[in-house]
């Protein structure tokens, strides 16, 4: 019948449409983050409130939240991650005056709630690892000139860049990092900063959707319901239909 | 009605009387209901319709709901969306109900109206019918892109900008037009509060009237079906249609599992992939709105993108969005650019089906380039001159095409 061919069309096309989609990536490391995993969203929040908050606001996020979604107590969470003379009830705010901010980095660092929904995982765990020293100072191989210093630099040590020179399409000579190497050892082995990043990047990812715990662990049992239904709202329509001839 | 059979019954049942004697109420659920005679051979794609409606009245319930915690101002509509979906007691499943209930609007709207096309719903008698359709198309255009303009990220700012300027092409008035629908020299808190009202009053008002409208026109003239036979041809001694049943419960029932069936799908991208890759919830609209930071790419929503193709397939402002009009507005033509005898692809020849074919790749393909910014000229013109091409030539090939005998009776 006709209808089906087109369909068929119209799924294929769909599908090319799809894999296309699928393509884009442009270079970054896959993080593998799960939000489910409190010991890492733990580790993540340990890192981001002593590395990330001395500039950045997570200006959405409450610490209250923290106790929940992350297993901790009131106590727990008021020791360990609410700085200075805040209250477990406010937002996760930098005490760093925006003024000043912009004084010395030129640009107020932005707000880090939503950078995981904005940027990506991927991006995220890719530009903390990717900082380099050159003779002009921190670089970064996913952000060029970046206005943050590599402030996570004495876990990670010193990364140079690897550079080759290519002459693109008009002729004209230009220098590209091609790979970055460590030069001075950190206080963590490659493989333990790479794991700190991830427990980061995967705080960052549950800060930017808190539901996305929730979502998921519901999710599960309204489509086992909606199974249900439609296998019983399936059985009174063939009822029903069984007359009409 | 049944027999009362207790005293509760019995008072319900003159409540119910009460009722009926001042309204005519059972009359009503007669016509439109339990003695609305719809053609037995529905297939699959008359799904789409009840869905639409279900779609419609998810949006206007979650809708009233966000509207109880959003901030329609340029300064908080932001951080109270982000609220929502952290401090609101369920926000975030209500506001992914609204923004994926957005998206699978056009998914189940299109493949309605494609569903009108495979048939010829859209010839007489029911010219009225698929008029009413488009313009509720139309409308549902209008409304998204306003609530789209709400969250107030960057996609939501810069996506406005783009659209509204399109307005400054119309020769001698542009300009003041422009100025006229921001409230301002640029998209601002004026522009945001009154989307929000027109979003929100305005255009649920007209979208419900053209439904109610919509339904009157399809019960005046009665439903078309995939054979393109008028049932109302042969009636039985009591004046039903012989291959029509009754809408209810027939048609209920099986509506119930047809919706049964689209909320797992809706459920799966609610709960599993409320950011369907991007395509649902841009990544750029998790970044609060900024006038003075243009993003490198403003691309509109999936359900924008085939137009928006046809507008960038033409050099000329103005040129392309006459031409990215007249692609909505030549659907009003359609039952009369059609000069079948045959309402149904099934009885038409191999041309009507190929041509259907490739309007709807050209369909398909133009929303796939319009996402993209460096889409090739070439491949844009091509497939803007296949979509139109299949309007223009329409009276052509359904007046020449040599068509198969169409059966008196529905087929099964």
């Amino acid at each position: 019948m006709s209808y089906r061919h087109i369909l068929t069309v119209l799924v294929l096309i769909a599908m090319t449409g799809a894999t296309q989609a699928a393509g884009k990536g442009g270079g970054l490391d896959y993080a593998d983050t799960n939000v489910h995993d409190r010991a890492s969203l733990q580790r993540g929040a340990n890192l981001f409130v002593n590395y990330c908050m001395g500039c950045h606001s997570a200006q959405y996020m409450r610490y209250q939240r923290l106790t929940e979604d992350l297993g901790l107590t009131e106590e727990q969470v008021e020791q360990f991650l609410v700085m200075g003379d805040r209250e477990i009830s406010d937002y996760m705010l930098t005490a760093m005056d925006a003024d000043d901010a912009e004084a010395w980095f030129g640009v107020t660092p932005p707000d880090l709630t939503l950078t995981a929904r904005s940027r990506g995982t991927d991006w995220i765990y890719t530009f903390l690892r990717s900082y380099y020293l050159t003779e002009d100072g921190w670089n970064n191989a996913v952000l060029e000139n970046p206005a943050m210093p590599h402030v996570l630099w004495d876990l990670q040590g010193i990364q140079r860049p690897i550079t080759e020179t290519y002459t693109d399409d008009e002729g004209q000579t230009h220098i590209r990092v091609v790979s970055l190497e460590l030069d001075e050892e950190g206080r963590m082995s490659p493989r333990d900063f790479d794991r700190a990043m991830l427990d980061l990047t995967a705080f960052m990812e549950y800060i930017a959707e808190p539901a996305a715990l929730q979502r998921e662990r519901l999710g599960i049992w309204v489509l086992l319901f909606l199974g249900l239904l439609t296998f019983l709202a399936y059985l009174l329509y063939k009822e029903y239909w069984k007359d009409v001839k | 009605m049944a027999k009362p059979a207790s005293s509760i019954n019995k008072n319900i049942h003159a409540v119910g009387q009460w009722i009926d004697e001042r309204s005519n109420i059972s009359e009503f659920w007669k016509k439109h209901l339990s003695d609305y005679y719809a053609p037995k051979n529905f297939n699959l794609w008359y799904f789409f319709g009840s869905l639409s409606l279900l779609v419609l009245v998810n949006q206007i319930v979650t809708g009233i709901f966000l509207t109880m915690h959003y901030k329609p101002d340029a300064e908080l509509a932001f951080a109270s969306v982000e609220y929502i979906m952290r401090d609101v007691e369920w926000g975030w499943l209500i506001r992914y109900m609204h923004s994926t209930g957005a998206s699978l609007f056009f998914v189940v709207v299109y493949l309605h109206m494609f569903r009108a096309l495979m048939y010829g719903s859209y010839a007489k008698p029911r010219e009225l019918v698929w008029i009413l359709g488009v313009t509720i198309f139309l409308v549902l255009m209008a409304e998204s892109f306003m609530g789209y303009v709400l969250p107030w990220g960057q996609m939501s700012y810069w996506g406005a900008q783009v659209i509204i300027s399109l307005f400054g092409a119309v020769p001698w008035i542009g300009d003041g037009l422009v100025e006229w629908i921001r409230g301002d020299y640029m998209v601002a808190d004026a522009t945001l509060n009154r989307f929000f009202a027109l979003h929100v009053v305005a255009l649920p008002l007209v979208l419900l009237l053209l439904v109610v409208l919509h339904l009157a026109a399809l019960h005046e003239v009665g439903s078309n079906n995939p054979d393109g036979v008028e049932i109302k041809k042969h009636k039985d001694a009591s004046g039903r249609p012989l291959d029509g049943i009754p809408f209810h419960p027939y048609y209920t029932v099986k509506d119930i599992f047809g919706a049964a069936f689209f909320l797992i799908i809706a459920a799966f991208i609610i709960f599993f992939l409320p950011e369907f890759g991007g395509y649902f919830l841009k990544p750029d609209n998790f970044i609060e709105a900024d006038p003075l930071v243009t993003p490198d790419h403003i691309p509109p929503v999936w359900y924008f993108t085939p137009f928006y193709a046809i507008l960038q397939a033409v050099p000329d402002k103005l040129l392309g969005i006459v031409l990215m009009g007249a692609a909505v507005m030549i659907l009003y033509l359609v039952p009369w650019l059609d000069r079948s005898p045959v309402k149904s692809l099934r009885y038409r020849s191999w041309v009507s089906k190929v041509a259907l074919a490739i309007f709807a790749v050209a369909f398909v393909r133009l929303g796939m380039l319009g996402l993209s910014q460096d889409s090739s000229p070439a491949e844009l013109r091509l497939w803007t001159f296949l979509y139109f091409a299949f309007f223009i030539l329409m009276p052509i090939w359904t007046r020449f095409e040599r068509t198969k005998p169409v059966p008196e009776r529905v087929t099964k």
